[in-house]
């Protein structure tokens, strides 16, 4: 039986393993973290349909427990190198475990927005990032900085996308869409509450989320400013100063939110920048490259050596299993070849 | 204080052996600063500090005002580098913030277009015969003085504390746009976060209030003072701050631009005649104190020859809260020695 190394169990890891077990694979999925799907846990509803992220993380745990596949947690693999008949992987403690071909899924982290000090991250109580806002959002708890319930919220598109400054020029593709379904959850839980979102274009490319965003606006009386907030700080009060410019309107702005949400932008993750450069397929901004993004997305170049989900740009969950699927597709057929040859 | 940022935004300041070069207009406003700065140099830390008589302007307010072109401007850069080149110093250190950012300008143009470089060259030599080197270091003055600060922190019998209560001095501190707002990598702490001056007073005792207008313009803004016509919007950008900071009712205000020194302290005066209102609870208005008198106050020099007495809104008050001895009646005192008279009191800023 061919043996197939997982690296990172998120969304496409589980889906790779689950599709590649079903098929008589022997799977042995890797995971830095004590537990999976961490990402998704810190969500509280996905978009467009608002499903609970919960029942989402519950239905790929479950295909955990497919026969063939083997989870090993806790884990943190650092390198992989080919070693004439099977891959080798390496972990930081410098054990070592073999594969006759390895899925990189080691995914993507959020902008540290301590970085954009001038939007007062980790400086001021009343900044947060909108993580820290599904998080309230998941425990119905949303407070300002006094622990009150907030009069006004502000969002902020683009924290660390489409940003030089921060180094990453690319659009994260997930935080607009985001910031309307935090908007419209603020809504839902704080009907008085003035919810405003700040953008630089919104970029409505999925099903449902040009629905979304008009839903914002008519039942829920989220405004969409076009402007960057250049500035945050702290009132005395206890609340946040923005400065802006409205960019439809052609004037400066200066408002006082009680809280200002920056929506963090994804980054590749630590794990995927350490093997990206490992194993010589790092691409731009850290993500890992592959072949072509039309054809062979899911070929590092490297026979063996295959990418799925955020590890090679910013995905949805959804993008993510359907890369996974594909993913176990083309490792089906390296495996396939290895038999042949044997 | 977002101390973790500041400590990865610091520039180079070299340690010694510096060339001075003196703001056109510092010497008039804040007749004891310079030569403050001097004494710190020399006679507290033992530094080499080399101060031209031969100097001169160095464009800045002609040139962000469009009166004077940009070759005219490197070419009197130039000869004030030629100045240090003549005596042997490599570390530029201008006394004013418009002069520090258009050193730093030109620097940076010069190596992004080192045709300009030769054409600077090549002007300054047919207009005067000189030649130049360009600095390997150039530091505001307020970069060495941080640079300095514990070390001057050992020499201070006073600290930036109110004695009569114990608590650190709340302090506000105002960087000039040009020092980190052009290029901020050139700046302490970067533009955000500046920590240049907020550095020294809590090395020196004080608490750094940190209020919204933080970063907003001075008022000074060289066209909104420059322009007459344009003085309203002066005016308008001090009051932003002043009432942005009142709140907080801090001790002082401790800049390390000529313009925003002058414009927090004078316009107080100004919207005192206009709006019978001050920032203060009192009604003596906020203290304006430059880096130097800040720093020469707590070494314990004499504050009338430090200059502050020229200020608008006077400085015994926060005298007193920090226990530093002075003379009332040696305040108007010429260098000859002949008592001035005193000028005369504004109607609705107490003095």
């Amino acid at each position: 039986m061919k043996k197939v190394a997982i690296i990172g169990a998120g969304p496409a890891g589980i889906e790779a393993a689950s599709v590649l077990a079903k098929q008589g694979v022997q799977v042995t999925l890797f995971e830095k973290s004590e537990s999976p799907l961490k990402n998704i846990q810190d969500k509280a509803f996905l978009f467009p349909n608002f499903q609970a992220a919960q029942e989402i993380a519950d239905d790929l745990s479950g295909k955990l427990l497919t026969d063939g596949i083997t989870s090993i947690l806790g884990i943190d693999i650092v390198d992989v190198k080919w070693q004439g008949t099977e891959w080798k992987l390496f972990d930081a403690k410098g054990q070592t475990y073999v594969a006759d071909a390895v899925l990189v899924a080691t995914g993507y982290q959020v902008f540290d927005a301590h970085r954009k000090e001038e939007l007062g991250y980790g400086i001021y109580k009343g900044v947060i990032t909108s993580l820290d806002m599904e998080n309230m959002i998941k425990h119905s708890k949303i407070t300002n900085a006094n622990g009150d319930v907030p009069k006004r919220i502000t969002f902020l598109q683009c924290v660390g996308s489409r940003d030089e400054k921060s180094g990453n020029n690319y659009c994260s593709k997930l935080c607009c869409v985001t910031a309307v379904k935090q908007a419209i959850e603020v809504k839902k839980h704080i009907p008085s509450c003035d919810v405003s979102v700040f953008y630089m274009d919104l970029r409505m490319w999925g099903q449902g989320f040009e629905e979304m965003y008009r839903t914002a606006q008519e039942k829920y009386g989220v405004n969409f400013v076009r402007g960057r907030i250049s500035e945050a700080a702290a009132t005395f009060d206890g609340r946040v100063q923005l400065k802006s410019e409205d960019t439809l309107m052609g004037l400066p702005l200066k408002m006082t939110t009680d809280l200002l949400v920056l929506m963090v932008g994804m980054e590749a993750s630590c794990g995927t920048k350490v093997l990206g450069k490992a194993c010589d397929i790092s691409g731009e901004y850290g993500f890992i490259k592959t072949v072509s993004p039309h054809l062979y997305d899911n070929d590092t170049g490297k026979p063996g050596l295959f990418a799925a989900g955020s590890c090679k740009r910013p995905m949805s969950v959804w993008d993510s299993v359907n890369d996974a699927r594909g993913a176990a597709l083309a490792i089906l057929e390296y495996v396939e070849s290895l038999k042949n040859e044997n | 204080m977002a101390n973790r940022f500041w400590n990865e935004y610091q520039k180079t300041i070299a340690d010694d052996h510096y060339f001075y070069e003196r703001s056109c207009i510092r010497q008039t406003f804040f007749p004891g600063s310079e030569a403050a700065f001097l004494r710190m140099l020399r006679e507290e830390l033992n530094k080499d500090i080399f101060d031209d008589f031969r100097q001169h302007t160095c464009t800045g307010i002609g040139y962000h005002t469009d009166v004077v072109p940009l070759e005219t401007t490197m070419t009197v850069v130039a000869r004030l580098f030629s100045l240090m080149t003549e005596h042997g110093y490599e570390n530029y250190v201008p006394s004013c913030v418009t002069s520090f950012g258009v050193f730093t300008e030109m620097c940076h143009m010069w190596q992004e277009h080192p045709e300009l470089l030769d054409k600077t060259r090549e002007n300054l030599y047919k207009a005067c015969k000189r030649e130049f080197n360009l600095p390997k270091n150039i530091a505001h003055p307020s970069d060495v003085i941080y640079h300095f600060r514990n070390e001057l922190a050992q020499k201070m019998p006073y600290r930036l504390v109110n004695r009569f209560t114990g608590k650190p001095l709340k302090v506000v501190e105002h960087i000039g746009c040009h020092y980190a707002k052009i290029f901020p990598d050139k700046g302490v702490g970067k533009a955000e976060f500046p920590y240049v001056l907020a550095g020294m007073i809590e090395a020196w005792g004080g608490d750094v209030v940190d209020y919204p207008e933080r970063r907003h313009c001075c008022g000074f803004g060289f066209r909104q003072y420059l322009i007459q016509e344009n003085r309203g919007y002066s005016v308008s950008n001090t009051k932003k701050k002043l009432e942005s900071m009142e709140p907080y009712e801090p001790d002082f205000i401790v800049s390390n631009c000529p313009g925003c020194s002058m414009f927090l302290d004078r316009w107080q005066y100004t919207i005192a005649e206009m709006e019978h209102r001050t920032y203060d609870r009192e009604g003596y208005g906020i203290p304006v104190l430059t880096y130097e008198e800040m720093a020469g106050l707590l070494l314990g020099y004499n504050p009338w020859e430090l200059g502050l007495q020229i200020h608008q809104v006077q400085c015994e008050r926060l005298l007193d809260k920090i226990g530093i001895p002075y003379d009332p009646k040696q305040k108007y005192r010429a260098a000859d020695g002949k008592i001035l008279r005193a000028p005369e009191k504004p109607e609705n800023l107490l003095v």
